[in-house]
């Protein structure tokens, strides 16, 4: 009897945690609401089949017991209810499927009105990196990079001395507006996260990886890092903050793009920013 | 309806080929240390891998004690944190899960299961147990190696995996790591291709594959599996091997290391992580598929009833050996792949939901209108069930790609796979030792110590691991040293913290009642006799228990039956043995 109560109590005290906990997501400040909407869905899915396995378990433990004299059934196989059940999981498991794969195509298809913002990942440091008045990120190489260049900017590149370049600092995003952030790492795996965009993505030296959001509310965000990138993982903290488009265009304003920070750095030759801006 | 338990009647066939004589030892050192016997050398590795899985244990108390109270032990730096995860996950889920399944419960049960006298390469069966132990020595030694093991995480991701921000990057850790792997894998081989082969060459007559006890159909797919898989991740530790000592660079691109521009290029650290998963995808199911037939064994004695729908089971067990060779991205969602590789891999995985359903169902379905039997085998296979259907269910979150994005790389996916992989797998490794121990030693393992283990381990590790996804769900990530200040996390995530460390001393320290009981019924057991449990299949039929080298005295066993022969109606008693001729029939004029 023992058996019984503890499977009833356990599959009970599971529905109603889940019910009473304190312990959910943060409210959200992205796009991504549907991604929480699947969640949802596979919750109340997966919590009715755990809840209908431990119960029919906990009735069978009661119901056939061993007591002296009783004899199991004796039936092999049982082809129409294994068809049945079969039958019954290929549906809910398309359930959760379909909606799934059906956010996941929203999710790498990046609106083509969306800004792009570059996103390095260093040890154990966040840096960004905008489009300057052109509207284009210049190339960058992790060989360019240099204690002058930290990013690894293309001087050549035209594209790149106008880019705003933000080490270590705040990122601002406007709201309401797609982003795309194209995701660069220079030393080791690191992961772009902030848990109220929902949205993350490995950052891979060698490659750029991306996301893409919609910020849909202003506030002050922690970016962390969710890839194991060494001892100083935890430490690897950043912080996103959404503004109204106001806000926005005074802070971009007060930033410093390559080329000024170039100029301003005593151990640059302004010679070659000159001749790479005349070009 | 009964077309499973076709053939019963028929003529046997003749024997294909002659009883060989097996290797005989003549001194004690051939007898018991380097014995070609598998029922020894079974003991060998089941003695190594709980013994390492001790360790891996403590280091999970120390990474708890860790998280729990962050800052009150000082002597848990973050080097050192880093240094228990990986030795934790590289321990529990290689050298213990693999390890006690494949050579322990592969070794000392494929033989007697399928009625052979023994491994059919003995010899290469000693080395394949030698081979592993060196593999744990040398992983042992990067705890005493100067700088320790490595902290890279058990998944060992480079480029972090070999540079100095982790520790043992620039040491000896991962060095010794990849080493131990590597000879692990040397190791593995041979034993695996034993087993293979024992079970499609050394059946005995009249034991045909689809009379196979599900145990034995459970760790052959997963020996198949593990030739397969094994592979991938040696190439992968050779190469990194390589890109640490040599300077070459399979998976190390152009890098600025803290400011210093390092020689490596071109070099693709996402290959690594596709070998490594095509590795450790189908990992999960090496450890799992012989859970899954040891667990369909117990249920089906300990319920006197067959196990419901023979046939889906063992074609569920081939299926998602087959499924889990082309699941493994799934993994690999935030990785940076692809991105269109996530509608293959979300739709793969979620199909492989549908098998492993079907064998959730058919075992509950062989507990329906049984006799029930509360043995503690029976227990912990209970308690499997609870723990495998919650742990897999949360893998249809993790595997619908677009779900996993939020939660991937949180406590989430560390409460999922600790579910699934970690506590189910293990309850039935409990449930086995319960069930076979009489048949090891002659001898039944205390009742009531067994009822304290399994009732403070179930229960402990549920309380342990399910709050845990809760704390994922929060946005909690995993492998933090320390959470520091979080503002999207409550301070009641961290009483949640305190309270999972806590359970988690209890149920490690239950398991050391569970080693108490193995020792004191060694001598002080009740005696067991040579088949307890009255159970069907030939390992129970040994002439003598425990069974000797040889296993089967002068005659090898005719098989008759398929091994679910449970209170079949007519028949005298509720069970008959594998070797047992008639059904009926002679029982039957015995009684009437």
């Amino acid at each position: 009897m023992a058996v019984v109560v503890i499977l009833v109590l356990l599959a009970a005290g599971s529905v109603l945690f889940h019910l009473l906990s304190p312990w959910w997501w943060t409210p959200i400040a992205s796009n991504w609401n549907y991604i929480d909407n699947t969640i949802v869905i596979t919750f109340w899915i997966t919590g009715i089949a755990f809840t209908a396995v431990v119960l029919f378990m906990a009735y069978c433990v009661l119901r056939f017991r061993y007591r002296p004299g009783r004899t199991a059934a004796y039936e092999p196989e049982n082809k129409k209810l294994e068809g049945w059940l079969a039958t019954s999981t290929t549906l809910g498991v398309a359930a959760m499927l379909a909606p799934g794969l059906f956010v996941w195509n929203q999710y790498i298809t990046v609106p083509q009105d969306a800004s792009e913002v570059e996103v390095i990942g260093a040890q154990w440091l966040w840096s960004f990196r905008l489009p300057g008045a052109d509207g284009r990120l210049g190339t960058s190489e992790t060989r360019d990079i240099t204690p002058e260049n930290t990013l690894g900017l293309n001087r050549n590149d035209a594209a790149s001395l106008d880019d705003l370049i933000i080490e270590g600092g705040e990122l601002h995003l406007p709201i309401g507006k797609p982003v795309k952030m194209l995701l660069r790492s220079v030393d080791v795996l690191h992961d772009f996260y902030v848990p109220e965009f929902r949205a993350k993505m490995d950052m891979v030296p060698g490659m750029v990886t991306y996301f893409w959001l919609t910020p849909t509310r202003t506030g002050t965000f922690e970016i962390l890092c969710a890839e194991l990138c060494g001892v100083g993982h935890p430490q690897m903290r950043g912080t996103v903050v959404v503004d109204t488009e106001e806000d926005y265009q005074a802070w971009l304003a007060e930033q410093q793009s390559f080329s000024q920070l170039s100029a301003s750095s005593e151990t640059s030759p302004a010679a070659t920013v000159a001749a790479a801006a005349a070009q | 309806m009964v077309d499973v338990r076709s053939g019963i009647g028929e003529a046997l066939p003749p024997p294909e080929v002659e009883d060989v004589e097996l290797y005989h030892p003549h001194s004690w050192w051939t007898r018991y240390v380097f014995s070609q016997d598998a029922k020894i050398i079974a003991i060998q590795y089941a003695t190594t891998a709980i013994a390492i899985g001790m360790v891996a244990l403590v280091l999970s108390w120390l990474m708890r004690l860790q998280l729990g109270f962050p800052g009150t032990f000082d002597f848990i730096d973050a080097d050192a944190y880093y240094q228990f995860i990986t030795m934790h996950g590289m321990i529990m889920v290689i050298y213990l899960l693999t390890a006690l399944f494949l050579g322990g419960f592969g070794n000392y049960l494929i033989p007697l299961m399928v009625g052979a006298r023994d491994m059919v390469f003995p010899y290469a069966n000693m080395l394949s147990y030698w081979i592993y132990l060196l593999a744990v020595l040398v992983l042992v030694a990067s705890f005493f190696a100067p700088g320790g093991p490595t902290g890279a995480g058990w998944t060992l991701y480079p480029p972090q995996a070999v540079l100095s921000g982790t520790p043992g990057g620039k040491d000896w850790g991962i060095i010794l790591m990849l080493s131990s792997l590597i000879i692990f894998i040397i190791g593995f081989t041979m034993g695996g291709l034993n087993y293979v082969v024992t079970v499609l060459q050394g059946r005995a007559r009249g034991m045909t594959l689809m009379r196979l006890p599900l145990t034995v159909w459970g760790i052959f797919t997963a020996t198949v599996m593990a030739l397969l898989a094994f592979p991938a991740l040696f190439v992968a530790c050779v190469m990194m091997l390589f890109d640490r000592l040599l300077g070459t660079s399979f998976f190390m691109p152009a890098i600025v290391e803290m400011g210093e521009q390092l020689q490596h290029g071109g070099g693709s650290p996402i290959l690594f992580q596709h070998l490594f998963w095509f590795f450790g995808h189908p990992e999960v199911y090496i450890v799992a598929l012989p859970a899954f037939g040891i667990v369909s064994d117990l249920i089906s004695t300990h319920a006197r009833k067959n196990i419901f729908g023979y046939r889906m089971m063992v074609w569920a067990i081939v299926i998602i050996g087959g499924l889990s060779f082309i699941v493994w991205a799934h993994h690999m969602y935030v990785s940076g792949m692809n991105p269109y590789f996530g509608f293959f891999f979300a739709t793969t995985t979620l199909i492989i939901a549908v098998p492993t359903a079907i064998k959730v169902y058919n075992w509950v379905l062989t507990l329906w209108r049984g006799n029930i039997h509360l043995t503690l085998p029976m227990l912990f296979a209970l308690g499997f069930i609870v723990t495998f259907v919650n742990g897999g269910l949360t893998g249809l979150f993790l595997g619908n790609v677009v779900v996993d994005v939020p939660l991937s790389d949180t406590m989430f996916v560390v409460a999922h796979f600790h579910m699934v992989m970690g506590v189910a797998p293990i309850m039935v490794i409990f449930g086995a030792i319960y069930h076979w121990y009489p048949k090891i030693t002659g001898r039944m393992l205390n009742e009531a110590l067994g009822q304290i283990h399994f009732w403070v381990t179930f229960i402990g590790a549920y309380l342990i691991f399910f709050p845990m996804h809760y704390v994922g769900l929060v946005g909690v990530p995993r492998r933090y040293y320390e959470l520091g200040e979080m503002a999207f996390v409550q301070e009641s995530v961290h009483t949640l913290n305190a309270f999972i460390s806590v359970m988690a001393l209890i149920v490690g320290a239950a398991q050391i009642v569970f080693l108490f009981n193995l020792v004191w019924s060694l001598r002080r057991g009740r005696e067991a006799g040579g088949n307890p449990w009255r159970a069907t299949t030939l390992e129970w039929q040994t002439p003598e228990t425990p069974p000797p080298h040889g296993n089967w005295g002068k005659d090898l066993p005719v098989v008759y039956r398929w091994a679910y022969d449970y209170s079949v109606p007519g028949a005298p008693e509720d069970f008959i043995p594998q070797n047992q001729p008639t059904p009926s029939r002679v029982g039957h004029e015995a009684v009437s």
